[in-house]
């Protein structure tokens, strides 16, 4: 599709070889604010275009910002919950370059007076172990206009004959979260860059000020990499550490954790060939493209590049007091990675067990059905076996399965209570999932209505046993030589007797003492 | 009568309208007559609304007819500087850039106005963007002295002094960045305040720089000016750099004009060389009245004002290069495709637009301030300029320490020439050395007539400066000395300006309001 | 510190005007003569000086999130050059990030 040429790569593994690649990670975060950024225009997605604006988010002349007072709170919270310094003097200012879908012709951004500096996010990799992530500021901003490209065949900017501005995100709040150079990760640079960006959306996800849908657009990275020669097996090691940096390429706007992954990929493998061949690697900004997996050069860096940053003088000074940080520090949530640390050591889950659980999405859900009543084993084995088998065969995820359904964390638990008083045995109790799936009831009504409870009478249940044992007296010869693996023969006719509503445990029990085996 | 309605001060047409002895049609349609008498010489509007003037002329008389409860000022109309946002009407800031262009919203205080029933005569002429102090560099042609139509009337808002010394309106609103309310007044012999930085909202004010604009009253009387300030004052919640508190009490200061025991301080650094003999003759005797009345005098220090037209000129046009980069060619304004380029980019219809829109001294600026604000030279230029401005803040700090007011000469000449300075920026540019340091410091100022200058028989102006958000002591003090000054006259300055219907229409101009 | 005619037209190119090689001769000519006199603030007493962005010492002015209604799409495109769909017609842009 990419009309670039592709670029020599060098593999993986050679690349890491000769290499050490450092990288540096640019999040942009789309707040969920009722309003933009500057003024009291509607953030809502999916209006008709140009009807989400006013003189200031369209650069009329004359028109002026005020600060959306969420924005600011969200930008704190984000900085506190990455540990960041909250400063106690922040300022806007603008940063000037020329574009279309930029009305006012400057950003106004954050320069050298950030809202947040120095944090650091702790994140966790599959082997579990961890890397530290430092955060070098989380500043605000606003996003721009969105042009679609008229004439070209694929509507593409390239060969475009004009374009349609539509200034509805125009002013959107932005966070910029930017991580300091993330040195030592050595051949798990991907893997950190994933581990990084999955674990900043669950922190921003927890804090309620983004929906961070990265498929559509409101979480985005760019992805800084750079080489340098290695000199130590031991990336971490301080000879490594002390090589400088070399020089680095910007890919812009990637859109899902496992791209970014990939992107880091494969600009170590991209950098790796040009510096194997005695070549310079250009600072300049790259695209990355998803159906192809490759970056293609964008832009060089160039003094083209002086945005002429100056404080915006029609905005005043942002200057949190001691007081407002420490009251918006009490609304933060507990840390994901803490939260799941708590849950699993409390529902007593192996690593494997939680890292499915997160996986399937399906934290809140055995949250919600172990504060409901059921018992974590049995939330996990409804949630994660049953259900996620059902889900799986009509290609749904868990929760939308379930959603769809209609059921919930509650009629889970209820579940597990049946089959804990005894009413149910296990295949009575899958019964009742399905009908509760399929829209009987809840789980009581299911098995009030389908006649499902277990025999509770132990004089039927010996009438039975009796029975069972006169008519095959050869298997209960069998069993009283001591042969007990033969009781299951028994138990199947007894259960065959009582309709599947026998407690098999007690019928074992029943059969093998009264043929002496017990 | 009719005739003589546009001789009557702004306070003196309200208590007629309240009085229901005239009615606002009448006085808006004899203004609209003297217009149409004397805008062609004098060219002080670029759009005159006749129809929307007299709309709300007559909307204002039907309320008072009904026994509504009026603003003071309802009736009495207006003339609006035309960087002011004005909804409907054309709003071109003197630039061939925004020719055409109506604003679909009304500046604040354009909207406070027409909330108060002050009929919109029309939109006054300006240089363009407000760079200069001529309106020689309006993209319109410029506006002329009512004294001598050979002459410059100021500026930026030689257009808004002009319509008020013409007589073509009792009031205007102006703005100054760095003298061009003051500038304009002085060399008109009109009134014209520049209020504390924040003390009337910018929303609607088509930003120049952004940290030194502030809109301000146009009048020919102290009173008439205190009067137009109070309905356009306040705070503004579009304003970000808005002052939350109310107007200053200016109307009651300027009525009251008690100087007794104020302390006037002269600044020493504003008023020797390089200041006109007549402007300093008639500056002198301006303060000997003061005494007369009851005012201390004192000579102040304020050394860093030696550098306030070097910062200014580095902070302007930095600021104004940014404000103006969003006159682009792409959502309003000129678009101009570059000649000779086929399908060309929006990069270059761009700057084709922005070199075709742009007059010369709005080009200058904008790559100066580019220049200032580029990496490599920021510190040099921009912040040593914001250093300096910290500066001149304290020499005015400790000035008001002593002194409950400051005073100088408004600018340092009568009115030069039209086209004598054209070619010369940085001589241009000295004519605000005097009014620059109030709109770095935030302090408000007012410029008032002094008398006429004994060499040329053109009218002088004197400053006055107060503490931030103490703007009624402008006007204590100028009240105080307006009326000192017409019993000496025997009558307003104004009284001895020439009668311009006797003028041959000798200067027509490029003059878009046909158009 | 002087100015170079490539540096007044590198200056045009950042502040995206199009100025014709007269222009850029005379332009240079009058910077430089302005320059020479800004340069004074140069000498002015400012070590340890605290830089003065803004007039007034304001801070933490904030508008609730509440959305209010801003212009109609019509008004908004009102003064638009050119315009389709609703939306701004502009010339081609160069490919950019
Ligand atoms: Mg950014
Ligand atoms: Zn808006």
């Amino acid at each position: 599709m990419s009309s670039h040429a592709a670029e020599p790569v060098l593999s993986y593994e050679e690349a890491l070889e000769q290499f050490d690649p450092v990288m540096g990670l640019e999040v942009h975060v789309e707040l969920g604010t009722r309003t933009k950024m500057f003024c009291g225009c509607s953030t809502q997605f999916g209006a008709p275009p140009n009807t989400h604006v006013c003189p200031v988010c369209l650069g009329l002349p004359g028109a002026l910002p005020v600060v959306n007072e969420i924005g600011v709170q969200s930008a704190i919270r984000i900085g506190l919950a990455l540990d960041c310094k909250i400063a106690p003097w922040s300022r806007f200012a603008r940063k000037n370059y020329f574009y279309p879908d930029m009305p006012k012709n400057f950003q106004t951004s954050q320069y050298d007076e950030p809202i947040a500096v120095d944090g650091h996010l702790d994140v966790e990799l599959e082997d579990g172990t961890y890397y530290r992530v430092e955060i070098e500021r989380a500043h605000m901003e606003e996003d721009t206009g969105k042009s679609l490209h008229v004439g070209g065949a694929t509507g593409r900017i390239h060969g475009a004959d004009h374009s349609l501005v539509d200034y509805n995100r125009a002013g959107i709040p932005l966070i910029e979260i930017v991580t300091k150079p993330m040195p030592g990760a050595g051949a798990r640079a991907p893997e950190v860059a994933r581990a990084y960006v999955s674990a900043l959306r669950d922190i921003l996800k927890s804090l309620g000020v983004s929906d961070v849908k990265m498929e559509e657009g409101s979480m985005r990275a760019d992805v800084n990499l750079s080489l340098r020669p290695k000199v130590a097996a031991d990336a971490t090691g301080e000879a490594q550490l002390a090589v400088p940096l070399g020089t680095r390429s910007e890919t812009k706007n990637v859109n899902s954790f496992r791209s970014v992954e990939r992107a880091v990929r494969y600009e170590i493998t991209r950098h790796a060939a040009v510096l194997a061949e005695g070549g310079r690697v250009l600072q300049e900004t790259r695209h990355w493209h998803e159906d192809t997996g490759v970056t293609t050069s964008g832009r060089e860096k160039s003094d083209a590049d002086d945005y002429r940053y100056f404080p915006e003088p029609d905005l005043v000074p942002v200057a949190p007091t001691p007081e407002m940080v420490e009251a918006l520090r009490a609304t933060l949530p507990e840390p994901p990675a803490a939260r799941r640390k708590r849950l699993q050591s409390a529902w007593g889950y192996a690593d494997l067990e939680m890292r499915d659980v997160v996986n399937a999405g399906l934290l809140e859900v055995i949250e919600e059905t172990v504060s409901a009543g059921a018992s974590s084993t049995a939330a996990r084995k409804w949630w994660l076996g049953e259900i996620a088998r059902r889900a799986s065969a009509d290609a749904m995820d868990v929760t939308a399965y379930a959603a769809e359904r209609g059921v919930t964390p509650a009629h889970i638990a209820e579940l597990d209570g049946l089959v804990a008083s005894g009413r149910l045995n296990d295949s009575m109790a899958r019964q009742v999932l399905d009908g509760v799936l399929d829209g009987e009831g809840t789980p009581t009504a299911v098995a009030d209505a389908r006649g499902l409870e277990l025999v509770q009478d132990d004089g039927a249940l010996e009438a039975a046993v009796d029975a069972v044992i006169a008519a095959n007296a050869g298997v209960a010869d069998k069993i009283r030589e001591g042969k007990v693996a033969a009781a299951g023969a028994l138990i199947g006719q007894v259960m065959k007797e009582l309709k599947g509503q026998a407690d098999a445990a007690k019928a074992r029990e029943l059969i093998l003492a009264k043929l002496g085996a017990s | 009568m009719t005739s003589d309605l546009t001789r009557l001060t702004a306070s003196e047409m309200s208590d007629l309208l309240s009085r229901k002895e005239i009615s606002s049609v009448e006085l808006t349609q004899a203004h609209l007559d003297r217009t149409a008498a004397v805008d062609g010489t004098v060219h002080s509007y670029l759009h005159v609304d006749t129809a929307g003037a007299l709309a709300a002329a007559k909307a204002v008389d039907e309320k008072r007819a009904a026994g509504a409860d009026l603003h003071l000022m309802a009736g009495v109309p207006i003339a609006v500087k035309d960087v002011m946002a004005t909804k409907g009407l054309p709003t071109t800031c003197g630039s061939k850039m925004l020719e055409g262009w109506i604003p679909p919203y009304d500046a604040t205080l354009v909207t406070k106005l027409r909330a108060a029933g002050m009929p919109i005569l029309g939109k006054t002429n300006m240089d363009e963007f407000a760079m200069g102090s001529s309106t020689e560099h309006s993209a319109w042609g410029p506006s002329h002295n009512p004294w001598d139509l050979t002459r410059i009337p100021g500026g930026s808002g030689g257009g808004s002094s002009s319509v008020v010394a013409s007589f073509q309106a009792p009031l205007a609103i102006g703005t100054d960045t760095g003298g061009s309310i003051r500038q304009p007044a002085a060399v008109t012999g009109t009134v014209g305040t520049k209020p504390t930085y924040g003390g009337v909202s910018r929303y609607g004010l088509v930003a120049l720089a952004s940290s030194l604009d502030q809109a301000g009253p146009c009048a020919r009387t102290v009173l008439d000016t205190a009067l137009l300030h109070a309905v356009m004052g306040g705070h503004d919640p579009r304003d970000s750099t808005s002052i939350d508190a109310p107007v200053p009490p200016v109307v009651e200061a300027a009525r009251t004009a008690d100087v007794s025991g104020l302390t006037i301080g002269v600044v020493k650094q504003l008023g020797g060389a390089g200041y006109q003999a007549g402007v300093r003759a008639r500056f002198d005797e301006s303060v000997q009245l003061l005494v007369d009345r009851g005012a201390k005098v004192v000579e102040v220090d304020c050394p860093n004002f030696d550098y306030a037209l070097a910062a200014y000129y580095l902070i302007l046009p930095s600021e104004a290069s940014s404000n103006l980069a969003k006159f682009d060619a792409m959502r309003y304004g000129l678009r101009v495709r570059p000649e000779g380029v086929d399908d060309p980019s929006a990069e270059q219809v761009m700057a084709a637009s922005r070199d075709a829109g742009f007059g010369d001294e709005v080009k200058r600026r904008i790559i100066l301030g580019t220049y200032a604000l580029s990496s490599g030279y920021y510190d040099a230029y921009y912040g040593q300029a914001q250093k300096v401005r910290r500066l001149i803040a304290d020499d005015f700090s400790r000035a008001f320490e002593v002194a409950d007011v400051l005073v100088s000469p408004t600018a340092p000449t009568t009115a030069f020439p039209i086209g004598e300075k054209l070619d010369e920026p940085m001589a241009m540019y000295l004519n605000d050395v005097a009014t620059i340091p109030a709109n770095l410091a935030g302090v408000p100022g007012m410029s008032l007539p002094s008398g006429l200058a004994d060499e040329d028989g053109l009218p002088t102006g004197i400053q006055i400066l107060a503490p931030a958000t103490m703007d009624e002591r402008l006007y204590a003090v100028g009240s105080a000395l307006e009326r000192a000054l017409v019993e000496q006259w025997g009558g307003p300055l104004l009284d001895r300006a020439p009668d311009l219907t006797a003028h041959p229409s000798a200067h027509p101009t490029a003059d878009p309001k046909e158009a | 510190m002087s100015l170079t005619r490539d540096d007044v037209a590198h200056l045009a190119s950042l502040a995206r005007i199009d100025l014709s090689e007269a222009e850029l001769d005379r332009m240079l000519g009058e910077l430089t003569v302005i320059l020479d006199a800004v340069a004074l603030v140069q000498q002015a007493p400012t070590d340890g000086v605290e830089p003065m962005s803004h007039p007034l010492p304001l801070t933490n002015v904030t508008r609730p999130d509440v959305p209010r209604p801003g212009l109609t799409a019509e008004e908004a495109l009102s003064g638009a050059p050119e315009q389709e769909q609703q939306r701004f017609l502009v010339p081609r842009i160069l490919a950019e990030d």
